[in-house]
C-alpha cells in the first residue's frame, strides 16, 4: 500500500495518471455516440487510418512534437472518413467492404512511412512505436495542455448540441423532420469520434483505439437507459481503464499501455453484460428462473382444484405423490411455496400416511382466478 | 535451374508475395460479396491470441498445430461476436468491435510478457517479415524451398480446391442465402468453411505480411475486380491479377525507396483500388460522368428535335445561336446536342440552319404523342 502511495507521489507518474484518466474519459463520452449510431466498426477504421497522419506528423515537426502529430492523425482520420462516404455514394461496394478497403489500404500506407521515419534515426523510432501500441509513461506535462484543451472543446460541443446529437442519435427521420440539419449533425459527430480516437492514441495505439472508444459505452449501456447517464458512465468507465492500464504498464516493465487498458475495459464490458439490474445476463437468467417457477406453481394450484371438482369435495385432500407422478417430478418445494402463500393446507386422509394437500379459501379463490385468466 | 530459382532470394520474397496475394483474394471474393469483409479484420487480429497460445504451449512458430490453433482463434471470434450479438445487450457491430480487441489485447500481453527474444514481438504483428523468409527453409526434392512458400502453395492448393468443388454453393450462399437453405445447401456450413478457411490463410501468411496488413489482401483486389466486372468467375481472376500486379509492383517500389515490402505492397491493391475508382469501364467515376453526359446529350437532342418541330413554321429557331437565346442553354451544351441529334440522323445542316429529317420528324411526332 505504502508503495502504491509513494508512487502516487512522483510527479511524472501523476503526469500521467491526469493524462490517461482524461482522454480514457474523452473516449468514453464520445465512444457513446458512435455505439448507438452503430459506428463501431467506422471507428476501427478511422483509427486505423490514424497511422499515415502520426507518421507523417512525425516526419514533418520531425520529432515528437504532440500537436502537429495529433494534426496529421485527425487529418489522415477525416480524409478516411471521407472516402469511406465517397466509395459508398460512388460505387455499389457494401459499406463494409468500403470500410474494410479504407483501413487496409491506409494503414498499409502508414506502415510504408513508419520504414521511413524509422530510417530517419533512433529517437523518432521510439517515439513512434508509442502510437501502435500505446504508451502512457510517454506522456508529458506538456502534452496534458493540449489533451485538456481536446477534452474541454468535445465537451462544450456536447453539452451545446445535446439536444441535437440525441435526436440525430435515436430518431434521425424525426431530426429532418423539425428541420434539424441531420447531415451536418452527423459529420460534427463523426469529426467527435475521429477527435477522440486522436487524442487517445497516446494511450492504447492505432489498433486497439476502437476498444476504447466501444467498450466503456457497451458497458454504461447495460447500466442505463438514459443517455445522460449512459455518457456520464461510458465516460467513468473509460478514465478508470485509462487509468488502471496507466498504472500497471507503468509498474511492470514492458508492458504496453494499450492492451492493458483494452483488457481492464473489456473486463468492465464482461461484468456489466453479467451482473447489470435488468439488462444482465445474470438477472435475466433469475427472472426466467422466477418465471418459469411461477407458471410451475399455477400449474399445480390447478391440478389440486381439478381433483377437487372431479371428486365434488371442495375439500379433497390429493396426494402429493400422485401430484408428483401426474407433474412428472417432485412437487414438495412447490407445494410448501404454495402453502406459504397460505394457498393450500397439509391435509390427512386416513388411512394412508402418505402426505395430502387441499386448497385453503384462498387457494379455491386463487384457482378460480388463474382458470378464469386462461380457460 | 529449380535449386537455382529456389535459392534465389528476390524471387523467393516475390513468390512469397504472390503467393498470400492469391491465396487472399479466394476467400475475399467471396466474403466482399457476402458484405462480411470487417469480419476479416476481426480474424486476422484474433490470430495473433492463436499464434501466441500454440507457441507457448508447443513452441512452434510454425506447421500444421500452428496453423489448427490460430485458426480456431479466428473461427472464435467470428461465433463469440454472434454469440454476443445473439444476447440483444449490444448490436453486431459492436460485438465484433468488443471481442476481437480483447483477443488481440491478451495475444500482445503474451508477447509482452512470455516472448520477448523469440523473433515474435509487436512489429511482426503489424509488418510481417517478408524479407527474411528465406531463413527458414526446409529441403524439397533437392532444393531449400522457403517455409512460408510451402505453407502458403497448400494453404494456396486447399483455398482452390474448395473453391473449385464448392463453388456453385457458394455462389448461392452469398448471393441468396435463404433459396440456398431452402434448397439444403447448408449456406451457414459453407459460410462457415469459408470464415475458417481465411482463418488458415490469415496464419499462413502471418509470417510474410502480419496480422493487419493480410486485410488488405483480402479485402482490396476484391474489392477493385468488383467495380470492373459483374460476372463472379471475372472478379474472381480479376481480384487475383490485381493481388499479383500489387505484390509485383509493391516490391519494385519498396526496393525503390527502401520502404517496408509487406506495406508496399499492401500500399499499392490501394493505388489498383483506385486506378479502378475512376477508371472503371461502366463503374468508374470517369465512365459514370459521361454516362451522365452522354444521357444528357440523348435528351437535350430529344428536345433539339421537338423544339424544332414545334417551330419549323416560324423559321428563325433553326440556327445554333436561336437555340442558345431560345432554349437558354450555354453554347458547349446546344453543340453537343446538335451534334448527338445529327449522330443519330435527326437533323441535317443545310448552310447555318438545321433541318430536321425524315426519322427527325417521326421522332418528335413521337415525342409530342407521349
Amino acid at each position: 500500500m505504502s508503495a502504491l502511495w509513494d508512487l502516487l507521489q512522483s510527479d511524472i507518474v501523476r503526469t500521467v495518471m491526469l493524462g490517461a484518466a482524461t482522454l480514457g474519459g474523452l473516449s468514453g463520452m464520445l465512444g457513446a455516440f458512435a455505439v448507438l449510431r452503430k459506428q463501431s466498426l467506422l471507428g476501427d477504421t478511422l483509427s486505423h487510418a490514424a497511422l499515415p497522419g502520426v507518421c507523417i506528423g512525425f516526419l514533418v515537426a520531425g520529432s515528437r512534437d504532440l500537436g502537429v502529430i495529433l494534426l496529421g492523425a485527425f487529418a489522415s482520420g477525416a480524409l478516411a472518413a471521407l472516402s469511406v462516404l465517397a466509395i459508398g455514394r460512388l460505387t455499389r461496394l457494401k459499406t463494409d467492404a468500403a470500410l474494410g478497403v479504407v483501413l487496409s489500404v491506409f494503414f498499409a500506407v502508414g506502415v510504408v512511412l513508419l520504414t521511413v521515419a524509422q530510417g530517419r534515426g533512433g529517437a523518432a523510432q521510439a517515439g513512434l512505436s508509442t502510437f501502435l501500441f500505446g504508451q502512457a509513461a510517454a506522456i508529458l506535462r506538456s502534452d496534458l495542455w493540449i489533451m485538456g484543451g481536446a477534452a474541454l472543446a468535445a465537451l462544450v460541443l456536447v453539452l451545446a448540441l445535446w439536444k441535437e446529437f440525441k435526436l440525430v442519435s435515436f430518431d434521425p427521420d424525426a431530426a429532418a423532420a423539425q428541420g434539424l440539419p441531420v447531415t451536418v449533425i452527423e459529420a460534427t459527430m463523426t469529426v467527435m469520434v475521429a477527435i477522440a480516437i486522436v487524442v487517445g492514441l497516446q494511450l492504447v495505439g492505432v489498433i486497439l483505439m476502437v476498444a476504447l472508444l466501444i467498450a466503456p459505452a457497451a458497458a454504461a449501456r447495460q447500466w442505463t437507459g438514459s443517455l445522460g447517464a449512459m455518457v456520464a458512465l461510458s465516460a467513468g468507465f473509460g478514465a478508470v481503464a485509462g487509468v488502471t492500464g496507466a498504472l500497471v504498464s507503468a509498474t511492470a516493465r514492458g508492458l504496453s499501455t494499450g492492451p492493458v487498458v483494452v483488457l481492464v475495459a473489456s473486463g468492465i464490458v464482461l461484468v456489466s453484460l453479467l451482473l447489470a439490474p435488468r439488462r444482465g445476463l445474470v438477472a435475466q437468467a433469475l427472472r426466467r428462473r422466477a418465471m418459469l417457477r411461477q407458471q410451475g406453481d399455477e400449474r399445480l394450484l390447478l391440478t389440486v382444484q381439478a381433483l377437487a371438482q372431479h371428486h365434488a369435495d371442495r375439500d379433497f385432500p390429493a396426494e402429493q405423490g400422485m401430484l408428483d407422478a401426474w407433474h412428472r417430478g417432485p412437487t414438495g418445494a412447490a407445494l410448501r411455496r404454495l402453502q406459504a402463500q397460505g394457498l393450500l393446507d397439509p391435509a390427512r386422509h386416513p388411512p394412508e400416511t402418505t402426505p395430502h394437500w387441499r386448497l385453503t379459501k384462498a387457494g379455491h379463490a386463487e384457482a378460480d382466478r388463474l382458470s378464469e385468466r386462461d380457460p | 535451374m529449380m535449386v537455382a530459382l529456389f535459392e534465389n532470394i528476390t524471387a523467393m520474397i516475390v513468390l512469397t508475395g504472390v503467393l498470400v496475394a492469391l491465396a487472399a483474394a479466394l476467400p475475399g471474393t467471396f466474403l466482399v460479396l457476402r458484405g462480411s469483409a470487417m469480419l476479416t479484420d476481426a480474424i486476422s487480429h484474433a490470430i495473433v491470441l492463436g499464434i501466441v497460445l500454440v507457441f507457448l504451449a508447443t513452441g512452434a512458430l510454425s506447421g500444421p498445430v500452428q496453423l489448427a490453433g490460430a485458426a480456431l482463434a479466428g473461427l472464435a471470434t467470428v461465433a463469440l461476436s454472434e454469440l454476443l450479438a445473439r444476447t440483444r445487450l449490444v448490436a453486431m457491430d459492436a460485438a465484433i468491435g468488443l471481442v476481437f480487441p480483447a483477443l488481440f489485447a491478451l495475444g500482445v500481453l503474451l508477447i509482452n510478457l512470455f516472448a520477448r527474444d523469440v523473433h515474435l514481438d509487436e512489429h511482426t504483428v503489424l509488418l510481417g517479415e517478408i524479407g527474411f523468409v528465406w531463413l527458414d527453409t526446409r529441403p524439397v526434392a533437392g532444393a531449400e524451398v522457403p517455409l512460408a512458400v510451402l505453407s502458403l502453395a497448400a494453404v494456396l492448393t486447399l483455398n482452390a480446391g474448395f473453391v473449385a468443388l464448392f463453388w456453385k454453393e457458394l455462389k448461392l450462399a452469398v448471393f441468396d442465402p435463404a433459396l440456398a437453405a431452402a434448397l439444403g445447401f447448408a449456406p451457414a456450413l459453407v459460410i462457415g468453411a469459408l470464415l475458417t478457411l481465411t482463418s488458415v490463410t490469415a496464419v499462413a501468411a502471418f509470417d510474410a505480411v502480419g496480422a493487419i496488413l493480410f486485410i488488405a489482401f483480402v479485402i482490396v483486389p476484391p474489392a477493385t475486380a468488383a467495380l470492373l466486372t459483374r460476372r463472379l468467375g471475372r472478379m474472381l481472376a480479376l481480384a487475383m491479377a490485381v493481388g499479383v500486379g500489387s505484390a509485383l509492383s509493391g516490391y519494385a517500389l519498396a526496393l525503390r525507396w527502401d520502404v517496408s515490402i509487406g506495406g508496399m505492397m499492401a500500399a499499392m491493391t490501394g493505388a489498383f483500388f483506385l486506378a479502378a475508382l475512376v477508371f472503371a469501364p461502366e463503374q468508374g467515376v470517369l465512365a459514370q460522368a459521361l454516362g451522365r453526359r452522354s444521357a444528357r446529350a440523348d435528351r437535350d437532342a430529344a428536345a433539339l428535335v421537338v423544339h424544332l418541330a414545334q417551330n419549323a413554321k416560324a423559321g428563325a429557331a433553326d440556327t445554333l445561336d436561336a437555340l442558345v437565346s431560345n432554349l437558354r442553354w450555354p453554347e458547349p451544351r446546344a453543340r453537343a446536342a446538335v451534334l448527338r441529334a445529327l449522330d443519330r440522323g435527326l437533323v441535317q445542316r443545310a448552310d447555318a440552319h438545321l433541318r430536321l429529317t425524315d426519322k427527325g420528324a417521326a421522332t418528335a411526332r413521337q415525342l409530342a404523342q407521349r
